[in-house]
């Protein structure tokens, strides 16, 4: 029972890490960390500025053939 | 401070295991090479494939890393250095895994395998397996390796950099022409699976509007949740295709059965569209979709081969190899059969992803190997799983799904006479019957090797769920490839469109101002428009569109791995690993002559078939004397092959010269650092102590749990959760 908990929180852990949906709590810790009196921006705006970011340079995330 | 090799002592546990891989390839590779005339297991296939890239993964990557490249694991990687908490940011190796593999793995090595299939499934299989164990891993993880160490710099600015402005031009219009031609590839094999086809193009035309919906979900609703937007998305995609059927049998069916000449306006249109609206729209979501279809399928086909076990049906060797007039593709085994076969085995392409995001990502320069070599092994496999499904099918099928229309003619009945003519035989019921089993008008000609792999993946798939999924299985095939070469269509489009402005941004300034609405607007037509071409073409092309096109994208691919050897090669030496510079150079100079030779038959071959210039005198003389050659059935179609010979033939040699130019200029780099190691300047980014701690393969060593350990990190899961 426990190994089958930790399997499927596992899972959950690495399909959020692979999808980038952990992407603004690792940004989150990040600016905490090195920047403590930065202001942290809402998810809603994390998430806009990434979108932006790939707009402005497309070899980000770039898929092959 | 560097890294030395583990020096364990050899456990007589560690000499068994390896033994038993070694065995178990070693019996793999000897069934496939002496059973003639019988016929063979998929599963001596997989067994020789498995056993080689264990042992390849476990002595010649880790003497790579270690003894060529000196991995360095007290070296800080450009991810924990310059961490933003962005793009920069150290990853967990398990994810990086699968990161970079979903970034490498495409269409490419489904469809170049199934194509290859043609000359049998030996001499593919035999590249597949040795190309990526001596070439493709090794390019993959040289790259990520000199990449790494110069903070994620792309390979062009690694040419620019370290072979010269000139080089680095080439190269970077080499990148361009190349990424034009692939789009146009990709999107000549979707609309051969379309055509036709009211079900695959229901369901794939539902994937925009689900896209769209997933795009509003997560840009309004709920910010940032991918994993249930994403399952959500595959739910409805499934029902999409499940639906495709009801549509196809409806009254709707004659609205979405269209002619190839429509699916081109429609892909333009679409590839144009989809590149000037914002990423959020359609962009991110498809890319969700596509990367959880991708691995989703890949792990089930995985499954459906080692649990079905198909029997190869595909001869070893086929008498096309040797003759060179084979109907998917014209031209002798080599070099042929390695242009054909291109990602799977060495791709260009991964430099691009090796160079690009995955080194400011990773978190020791230890996990290279797993990273750049593990990913290609498996997508080496992802190959070696194409050519099973090709080679299960009955050969008088596959002949007659791949070969074009001007060669087996449009019915039943031609076209089993003309597959008797290729020496294999089918009966015209046969073939009505393949076509109905998977629900579709006709199988005949449908070129572009999607077609053909999904029925072999629906005969896999349905040994394991039984018969009446067969067609739903074709289908989800279908959507699996299409739905990645759409999302490949857009995301392309918009590199192919940022190098366009970069290259303007020389001539008018605001060009390089990627925000400049006019600018994108016209690149992205301008792009557009050049794959566009070219998809064009290869669906009005009378000789047909895949055999002539198909072998200029493989060449381009090889070319571009050329550059990225290249690259590693003039680094290797300049950094002092002179005498491990075969590493990279031997399979630089195999890539290059395969590559330049193919180029110079597609130039001055004068068997019409392979060369573009015969090709086009032949034609052109028929012109002059008013006389139509078959396949051609008019006058316009004979000025149309005049014309997409000759673009084809100046395509093919344009891109030879500019690699030539990219070799030569590196190898005068590596002569004169060579003469005056003092006169060259290498632009490794400095060394900074690592206070990360990861384990370098995906189990950790004793030593490593110990390391982790000792850092409060016993049980490692993450230090997210």
């Amino acid at each position: 029972m426990t190994l089958l908990l930790r399997g499927l929180r596992w899972m959950r852990w690495y399909m959020r890490e692979l999808t980038g949906e952990s992407a603004y709590e690792r940004y989150v810790a990040h600016v905490r960390k090195d920047h403590p009196t930065a202001s942290v921006p809402s998810r809603r705006d994390f998430e806009r500025m990434r979108t932006e970011r790939q707009e402005a340079d497309p070899r980000q995330g770039f898929r092959c053939c | 401070m560097r890294t030395a090799a583990p020096r364990n002592r050899t456990s007589p546990r560690t000499i068994i295991i390896w033994t038993l891989a070694a065995l178990v390839g070693a019996a793999g590779w000897t069934v496939l090479a002496l059973s003639r005339g019988e016929e063979v297991s998929a599963a001596w296939m997989v067994a020789a494939a498995l056993g080689s890239y264990a042992i390849a993964y476990r002595f010649y990557a880790k003497f790579i890393a270690y003894r060529v490249l000196k991995v360095d694991k007290a070296r800080a990687t450009p991810a924990e250095r310059l961490d933003n908490g962005i793009d920069f940011h150290p990853t967990d190796r398990r994810v990086l895994l699968g990161h970079h593999f979903a970034a490498i793995a495409g269409a490419g090595p489904l469809v170049g395998p199934v194509l290859a299939a043609q000359m049998g499934y030996l001499p593919g299989t035999i590249w597949i397996i040795v190309g990526v164990i001596f070439a493709g891993a090794v390019q993959d993880m040289v790259v990520l390796f000199f990449s790494t160490r110069r903070d994620g710099r792309s390979l062009g600015q690694m040419a620019r950099e370290e072979i010269g402005p000139f080089g680095g031009a080439a190269a970077l219009l080499a990148a361009f022409a190349i990424m034009i031609i692939l789009l146009g590839v990709l999107a000549l094999v979707v609309v051969n699976a379309l055509a036709q086809s009211p079900w695959g193009t229901f369901s794939i035309a539902m994937t925009i509007p689900i896209a769209l919906l997933m795009g509003f979900y997560l840009r309004v609703i709920r910010p940032g949740r991918v994993v249930e937007v994403s399952l959500i998305g595959v739910a409805l995609l499934l029902f999409a295709i499940v639906a495709g059927r009801w549509v196809a049998e409806s009254s709707l069916a004659d609205t979405f059965t269209l002619e190839p000449s429509t699916l081109v306006m429609w892909m333009v249109a679409y590839g144009f569209v989809a590149s000037v609206l914002p990423v959020w729209m359609l962009l991110a979501p498809r890319d969700y979709l596509s990367t959880f279809m991708k691995i989703g399928t890949i792990g089930l086909l995985a499954l459906g081969v080692v649990i079905a076990l198909p029997t190869l049906k595909m001869d070893a060797v086929t008498d096309f190899a040797s003759r060179g007039d084979g109907p998917v593709f014209a031209g002798s085994l080599f070099p042929f059969v390695f242009i054909t076969i291109a990602c799977g085995a060495l791709s260009g392409f991964h430099a691009l992803i090796s160079s690009g995001t995955t080194p400011k990502m990773i978190q020791k320069e230890t996990q290279v190997r797993m990273i750049g070599y593990g990913s290609m092994l498996m997508e080496s496999s992802v190959a070696v799983m194409a050519l099973i499904a090709a080679s299960i099918i009955d050969p008088g099928l596959y002949f007659a799904m791949n070969a074009p229309a001007g060669v087996i003619g449009d019915s039943v009945q031609s076209a089993s006479q003309a597959v008797a003519n290729f020496g294999y035989s089918i009966s015209p019921e046969e073939l009505a019957a393949a076509a109905k089993n998977v629900e579709e008008a006709t199988l005949l000609s449908r070129t572009g090797g999607a077609p053909t792999l999904a029925v072999g993946v629906s005969e896999i798939f349905s040994q394991v769920t039984g018969g009446g999924l067969r067609a739903f299985w074709y289908h989800f095939a279908i959507m699996f490839e299409a739905l990645f070469i759409l999302t490949a269509l857009d995301a392309g489009t918009r590199v192919g469109r940022f190098m366009l402005q970069d290259m303007l941004g020389n001539i008018y300034k605001p060009f390089r101002d990627v925000s400049w609405k006019p600018g994108l607007v016209l690149t992205s037509a301008a792009v557009v428009g050049l794959w566009g071409y070219f998809l064009w073409v290869g669906v009005h092309e009378p000789l047909g569109g895949i055999n002539q096109l198909f072998p200029i994208f493989g060449i381009a691919n090889q070319l571009l791995a050329a550059v990225a050897l290249a690259v590693c090669t003039t680094l290797l030496i300049k950094s002092g690993r002179v005498k491990w510079a075969w590493i990279t150079g031997i399979p630089l100079a195999w890539d290059a002559t395969v590559t330049l030779t193919a180029s110079w038959q597609k130039v001055f071959s004068s068997d019409p078939r392979v060369g573009f210039f015969q090709q086009r005198a032949n034609y052109q003389e028929g012109i002059e004397a008013g006389k139509v050659l078959p396949p051609a059935k008019n006058m316009d179609d004979m000025h149309t092959i005049v014309t997409n010979s000759t673009v084809d033939g100046v395509l093919s040699a344009v891109l030879a010269v500019l690699i030539v130019v990219v070799i030569v200029d590196a190898a005068r780099i590596c002569i004169r650092h060579l003469r005056n190691p003092e006169a060259s300047r290498l632009s490794e980014a400095p060394y900074v102590e690592s206070k990360l701690i990861a384990p370098a393969g995906l189990i950790p060593t004793q030593e490593e749990k110990a390391e982790l350990a000792a850092a409060g990190r016993d049980r490692e899961v993450t230090q997210a959760s």
